[in-house]
Parts: C-alpha cells; sequence; structure tokens
C-alpha cells in the first residue's frame, strides 16, 4: 500500500487537553501532520479537527480507530482529497511602494482572485483561498517585488458525501443520559456513507 | 408506582442542597460508587482530602503504602482479585508523578483505577509552584481519561464520570487531578448521580449479528478450529459463557498470560499458555488451524512472535469490545465487536455441537514433547539444584489451585504462570503488557484486600523484590495475609537468559546481591524462613501457607537456570524452541 494524503475529519468535545490527546496518536507512531484546524462546529460545544497527514490508508484507518476511542471524540473520518472540498487561506504582506510602482495591481488581483486586506503607506496585505498549489503560485509572482511576510492556515475541509454529519451531531445533543447507544454502524462502512 | 408529584415540586425536591467542601464531595462520590478501600499516601497538596477522611473512617478504608508507586499496584491488585476498580490517592508533584509507572500498567492491561492527586492551588498553575507538575500532560499518554478539576461544583459530576469510564467498555485507568482551593472551597451539594451515559463515549460497540452468523459459519465448517483467550473473558465477566462456548463447540483452547485462570488449567480442552514462554503445541499449531478465534485478547508481540508469519493461514475471526483492536495486528476475516458476554452465547447458539479428537491429539502428542524435553526436568529435577518449576509444582500440590498467585517479572513469573495451576477465574495476576519489575509485592497486597477469603501468593525475584520492598512496612502496619515466596537465583534471570542466548553469554550487569530477606522481614516484624535444598522445600511451603500472618520464604534456586520453551524474538511462533 502506498502513502498518499488523508485528511481525517474529526468531531469532538469542546474539552482542554483533547488536542493534546489526539496529537499523541501521531507522535507516539512518529507520522508527521502536515496540517492541523480546531474550530468551533455549527452545533454548539462542538469542535471539529481536520488533520492532513500523508500515510497508507490501512495506518489511516487504524489511527482513525484509535482517535474515535478517545472518550471526548464523538466521531473521526477519513478521507482522500477527491472525497473532501478543501481550502487554505494565505496571507501575504507586500511593501505598498514597491507593489504600486512595479505590478499592475488589479490585473494580479483579478488573475489569482486575491483581495486586499490591508492597504497602509508601508505595505499591503493580500489574501487568498484555495489549494496549496493556488496559493502557491501568487507566492511565486510576489517574491520578486520583495514579500515581506507570507502565512499560510491549515486546511478547512468538508467532506463531499456524508449524509450530514449535522443531523447527527443534532441527535448528540438531544439524547437523554442512559439512553442505549446506537452509534458506531459506521465504522466499517465508511465506503457505503461516503460514496458519491 | 407513578410519582404523584408534579414538575415544580420534584423540581423544588431536587434543588434541595448542603453546603459541603470539595473534599468531602470526593469521599461522599466514594462511597456512592461502592468503593471501601483506598490505597495512597498524603501530601500538602491533598490535604483538605486526607483532612476530610479523618471522619470517614467507619465508611472508607485507607491503606497508607510506602510510595505511591506501590499505591497504584496495591490498587491493580484490588482491582484484579475483586472485578471492581480500584482507587488511589497521592499528592501533587512528586506524588503524582510516582503513580506513572503503574497507570501505564494499568493502561496496557485494561485495569480500572480511580486515582485522584492534589494539585496546587488554581492560581498557581503554571507558575512552577511549589510541587507543581503538569500531571494531566504527563498522564495523557497513560490514561484511558484524565481532567483536572479546579472548581468544587465539579466535582460530583467528574468522579460519577470518571467510574464510569474507568469501568466500562474496555476498562482502563482515569486521573482526576484536584487543585487544592476546589479540594477547600464550599459549595451547594444537590446529591451524587452516577453516571451512564456520555456523549461522546461508545463503551461497546453494537453488535452485528450478520458477523455473529458469518462468525458460526466459520466455526461449523472448521476442520482444525483453534480458540485462544485473553483478559477480555475475565474483564467482561464472561468465563461461564466462555466455557460453554468452548465446550459446546469441542475447540481446543489456549489462553494469554492475562487471560490465564478464566478456564481451569485443567479443563480437558485446555492446552495451555501462548506465546514467548508459552507452551509447545498451542504456539506451533497456531500455524496450522484452519480456523482460529481470538476472544478478548489483542495479539500482543509477545503472543504473535513475528506477524508476517503468524497464522497466515487461518480464517481469523476476532471477538473484541474495543474496535481499534480489530485488525490492529492481524487482519480478521470476520470481526466480532462487542462485549463477549453479549456476543459468546449468541455464538454458541448458532455453532455445531462437535469434537475434534484428531486435532486435540496433535496438541496431546506436542505436549507429551514438551513434557518429557521441558517440563518433566523442569519439574522433577535430577540434580541437586531446585528449579523454579519443582517450587510452583510444590505450591500447587499444597493450594489445589484455589490460591491467588501474583507474580512479578521475570524468569519466575514465566515460570509461575507456566506451571501454577488454577480452579477459580482472577487467580493469575501479572504485569502482562508492561512487564514492570516491582509490581507483585504491592499487587499482592491490594488482591489480598480484593479477596480477603482467598490466599494469597506473590512468586517475586530476587531483583524485583528489591524494587519495592519497602511495601513491607505496609504489610507490617496493616497485617495483610500474604505470603511472599522469593525464588532467588541470584540473578536478574530473565536478562541473563537472554545474554547467554543472544549476546555470547556476556553477563553484563545482571548479577545483583541481595540483603538477607528473612533478616529484612523480621525488620518489619514479618515471619521469614530461607532454604536451600530439597528435603525441606514442601515443609516450607506449608509452614508459609499455614502461617498467620504474612509471611516470607526465600527459596535458593538453580542459578543459570533457562526458561523453555522460547521463541525467541523475531521468530514465528512456530519456531519455538525446546531447549
Ligand atoms: C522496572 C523494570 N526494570 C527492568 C526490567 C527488565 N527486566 C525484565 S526481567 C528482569 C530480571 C528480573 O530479575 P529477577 O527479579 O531476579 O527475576 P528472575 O528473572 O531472576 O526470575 C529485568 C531486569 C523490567 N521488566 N522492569
Amino acid at each position: 500500500m502506498s502513502k498518499q494524503e488523508y485528511t481525517i475529519t474529526v468531531y469532538t468535545e469542546n474539552q482542554i487537553g483533547l488536542l493534546n490527546r489526539i496529537a499523541i496518536i501521531f507522535s507516539r507512531r512518529k507520522i508527521n501532520i502536515e496540517s492541523l484546524n480546531t474550530s468551533p462546529s455549527e452545533a454548539e460545544g462542538i469542535h471539529r479537527f481536520t488533520i492532513v497527514i500523508n500515510e497508507t490508508e490501512d495506518v489511516v484507518k487504524k489511527l482513525t480507530r484509535q482517535i474515535e476511542k478517545q472518550v471526548d471524540v464523538l466521531k473521526a473520518y477519513y478521507n482522500t482529497s477527491d472525497e473532501i472540498v478543501w481550502q487554505e487561506l494565505a496571507l501575504y504582506k507586500v511593501s505598498t511602494d514597491e507593489i504600486a510602482e512595479k505590478v499592475k495591481v488589479e490585473r494580479l488581483l483579478r488573475e489569482y482572485g486575491a483581495r486586499a486586506v490591508v492597504i497602509r503607506k508601508d505595505y499591503t496585505v493580500f489574501e487568498t483561498t484555495g489549494h496549496r498549489e493556488e496559493t502557491d503560485r501568487l507566492v511565486k509572482v510576489l517574491e520578486p517585488y520583495g514579500l515581506i511576510e507570507f502565512v499560510r492556515s491549515a486546511r478547512v475541509a468538508i467532506i463531499k458525501a456524508s449524509k450530514g454529519f449535522h443531523e447527527k451531531l443534532k441527535e448528540f445533543e438531544q439524547r437523554e443520559p442512559g439512553e442505549e447507544l446506537v452509534e458506531n454502524e459506521y465504522l466499517d462502512r465508511q465506503e457505503e456513507v461516503f460514496t458519491m | 408506582m407513578q410519582s404523584t408529584l408534579s414538575q415544580p415540586q420534584k423540581a423544588a425536591l431536587q434543588t434541595k442542597t448542603e453546603t459541603i467542601s470539595g473534599s468531602e464531595a470526593v469521599l461522599r462520590a466514594m462511597v456512592a460508587e461502592g468503593v471501601y478501600t483506598i490505597f495512597g499516601y498524603p501530601g500538602g497538596a491533598i490535604m483538605p482530602i486526607y483532612d476530610a477522611l479523618y471522619d470517614y473512617n467507619d465508611k472508607l478504608e485507607h491503606i497508607l503504602v510506602r510510595h505511591e508507586q506501590g499505591g497504584i499496584h496495591a490498587a491493580q491488585g484490588f482491582a484484579r482479585s475483586s472485578g471492581k476498580v480500584g482507587v488511589v490517592f497521592a499528592t501533587s508533584g512528586p506524588g503524582a508523578t510516582n503513580l506513572v509507572t503503574g497507570l501505564a500498567d494499568a493502561m496496557i492491561d485494561s485495569t480500572p483505577l480511580v486515582c485522584i492527586t492534589g494539585q496546587v492551588f488554581a492560581h498557581l498553575l503554571g507558575t512552577d509552584a511549589f510541587q507543581e507538575t503538569d500531571v494531566i500532560n504527563i498522564t495523557t499518554p497513560v490514561t484511558k481519561w484524565n481532567y483536572q478539576v479546579t472548581d468544587a461544583t465539579e466535582i460530583p459530576s467528574v468522579l460519577a464520570k470518571a467510574f464510569y469510564i474507568a469501568k466500562s467498555g474496555r476498562p482502563g485507568p482515569v486521573l482526576i487531578d484536584i487543585t487544592k482551593n476546589a479540594q477547600l472551597q464550599q459549595f451547594e451539594y444537590e446529591g451524587y448521580k452516577p453516571c451512564d451515559h456520555i456523549r461522546s463515549y461508545r463503551p461497546k460497540p453494537v453488535v452485528r449479528k450478520e458477523y455473529v452468523e458469518e462468525a458460526a459459519k466459520l466455526i461449523n465448517a472448521a476442520e482444525r478450529p483453534f480458540v485462544i483467550f485473553g483478559q477480555g473473558v475475565i474483564l467482561g465477566k464472561a468465563e461461564k459463557e466462555f466455557m460453554q462456548f468452548i465446550e459446546k463447540a469441542g475447540i481446543p483452547t489456549a489462553w494469554t498470560i492475562m487471560g490465564m485462570s478464566a478456564i481451569p488449567t485443567d479443563h480437558p480442552l485446555a492446552v495451555g499458555m501462548l506465546g514467548m514462554h508459552g507452551n509447545y503445541g498451542p504456539n506451533v499449531l497456531t500455524n496450522e488451524c484452519d480456523v482460529l478465534i481470538a476472544v478478548g485478547m489483542r495479539f500482543d508481540d509477545r503472543v504473535t512472535g513475528r506477524l508476517d508469519k503468524y497464522a497466515k493461514q487461518a480464517k481469523v475471526i476476532h471477538l473484541d469490545i474495543d474496535p481499534a483492536e480489530i485488525d490492529k495486528n492481524v487482519k480478521t476475516t470476520v470481526p466480532v465487536w462487542g462485549d463477549c458476554k453479549e456476543t459468546l452465547p449468541m455464538l454458541t447458539e448458532l455453532i455445531d455441537q462437535k469434537v475434534y479428537p484428531q486435532w486435540l491429539k496433535r496438541f496431546r502428542d506436542f505436549e507429551q514433547e514438551e513434557i518429557n524435553t521441558c517440563i518433566e526436568p523442569e519439574l522433577h529435577p535430577s540434580s541437586d539444584v531446585m528449579t523454579m518449576g519443582e517450587v510452583i509444582r510444590t505450591l500447587n500440590e499444597l493450594t489445589n489451585g484455589e490460591a491467588i498467585v501474583v507474580t512479578d517479572v521475570g524468569q519466575h513469573q514465566m515460570v509461575a504462570c507456566r506451571y501454577a495451576k488454577f480452579n477459580q477465574s482472577k487467580s493469575n495476576i501479572t504485569s502482562g503488557g508492561l512487564g514492570t519489575m516491582g509490581f507483585a509485592l504491592p499487587a499482592a497486597i491490594g488482591a489480598k484486600y480484593g479477596a480477603p477469603d482467598r490466599t494469597v501468593v506473590a512468586v517475586i525475584g530476587d531483583g524485583g523484590f528489591q524494587m519495592t520492598l519497602q511495601e513491607l512496612g505496609t504489610i507490617m502496619q496493616f497485617d495483610v495475609d500474604i505470603k511472599i515466596l522469593i525464588l532467588n537465583n541470584q540473578f536478574l534471570g530473565m536478562v541473563r537468559q537472554w545474554q547467554q542466548l543472544f549476546h555470547d553469554r556476556r553477563y553484563s550487569f545482571v548479577n545483583i546481591t541481595s540483603p538477607d530477606f528473612v533478616q529484612v522481614a523480621k525488620g518489619y516484624h514479618i515471619e521469614g524462613n530461607s532454604i536451600n535444598e530439597r528435603k525441606d522445600l514442601k515443609s516450607a511451603l506449608e509452614t508459609m501457607l499455614n502461617h498467620k500472618g504474612a509471611y516470607l520464604l526465600e527459596v535458593m534456586v538453580g542459578k543459570e537456570n533457562n526458561v523453555f520453551p522460547m521463541v525467541p524474538q523475531g521468530c514465528s511462533v512456530a519456531e519455538i524452541r525446546l531447549k
């Protein structure tokens, strides 16, 4: 089995220390995390992690199970890049003088889908979103004009085919303590849940 | 009976509160959870809890250990012999870090524990205050769950969660770190509600009937089926269900070191122990069976040897409560997720009543070979030097398989597990996954509290005994009636064996000298004896077992004896060596 890029999506309780618990699952196996984003989800009190790694499917499957085993984790999915819609945000800081003098700014904005976020006398900050290659293209263009600073966010991703985990989350929210649980039914049914 | 109270009336009743401290809330949680024994060691950051404990004398028995590691191993022993949750108290900083070895041990051996550690005042967190350590981060990899409490109002619900998590599903250790201000804080206590549900936690996967059916089909069609089981049977309290399953199926059955004693060692279908120092037949025939049924075990590398050569010919059915265990090490043909107490009867229902006399005989033939080459010389040696095996054999004769045997780690552990006879479940207590030297003495103390009516014998090497021998003090102070059997080979025996076999006999730092153990015991007012002649063995063991109260017996055994059979590291189980 060959390695490829996988995006792991994890729904969790909003708990202190959980980031560490999840990170340990990767670090103890000496697996590098390429990108990690964590933020609140659409459901109150539930957070969402998006983790990108390069691994074989076999390893990724085991990792997801180990993640899902954590007490504060509600659900973990893994997907290849063509099963998700994903974006990264990039910010570029350039000298305002330099850029106004030498570059056709309007063209730049149009061609690269960029947006000026801040324009000051000393510098201007542009923003783009997209896949890595897309945001990289603007870096190349701006570099000759003295890119002062560049930063890219972690990946955020939405699974193309999941049948609305939102509904599931609401169920989780509503369930009264003590009721019998019936989750896990998708554990080995990734394909069915996510076929497009 | 239908309640006649109106909604507001009920609400009014529920809000009847009283003001108590966080510390008191901790102890009320203990009582509500049915805890009656706590192992622990006080200190500044947990003093409010100890202060409250002073008034709980009649409800909670606290055993003052001599080291927190001893405390947590004792709690493990308690949990393993009783099937209940073990509880430990420790103070912040060094108290808490002394728990780490036991946490790691309990984590890998799925032992239910609730550990309460004191912590500095919340306003001091992160300031390198006196005895402040980041206990939550230190213990994260070795706990099933942990949590830091900084406000007393959280205590009842957090402790309820802690007990629920520790004992449900695949059990494990939970640590709750409570800041001193939370222990002291007075708050409106609304009573204790046990926890039986956590939104994000699924202790048991849903049983899939179709997989059970598929598994039954495979078993019914098998010609050479083989059952292997682990501690899951004991943790699931499924001994009876398991026995019914194997007896109807008629399948030869072997155990892992952790599963040992779930069925009587002399059961007609029992073919022995698996793994590196397991029995010859079950190891070899793992690579000849056509259907391998693994129940509540996790295919540890000490059991499988080389994975790429492990049971490749077999269809594998794996019954486990932890979905993450499925396909982790060995690829399964049919996974049966669930609590084996639930899944085994379903499976038993669907399988045919069968016997496999030819196949079982293959195990017996290998057994005979093992008896001739290893077992006989070990149990009835011809030389003058005593072997560990004959000590265990004699112990068996005197205890009739009724004793709890707690072992430390090393050659004596493997010998004890190979040769001890058991009639009851929860009788073999050992550090399986972590292999923690120093485990046995404190774990035996805990085991005695967990099963006060049973004889508890701790079998320990001269090396491991010196790792936690301070717990003799606990035994002395609390009159703990355990029998300590030291098998002294004057070496760190297991390491020496490896140096002999794999490092050209370069005995590098395995020669360990010991104090006069009997004198040491005497210092603690514990009776003892040391023997080095076979003629004294039986009577010395008898004296030990008949003695009222704790007793230490040292038996001098052969210095350079080895434990065989052995699957050398990196070999397949079929390459097991008899000598
Ligand atoms: C805490 C710890 N340190 C080191 C080891 C490595 N180790 C495994 S077995 C062993 C030797 C044990 O010697 P002893 O207690 O005398 O028992 P024997 O093997 O002689 O029966 C050692 C050092 C261990 N398992 N645990």
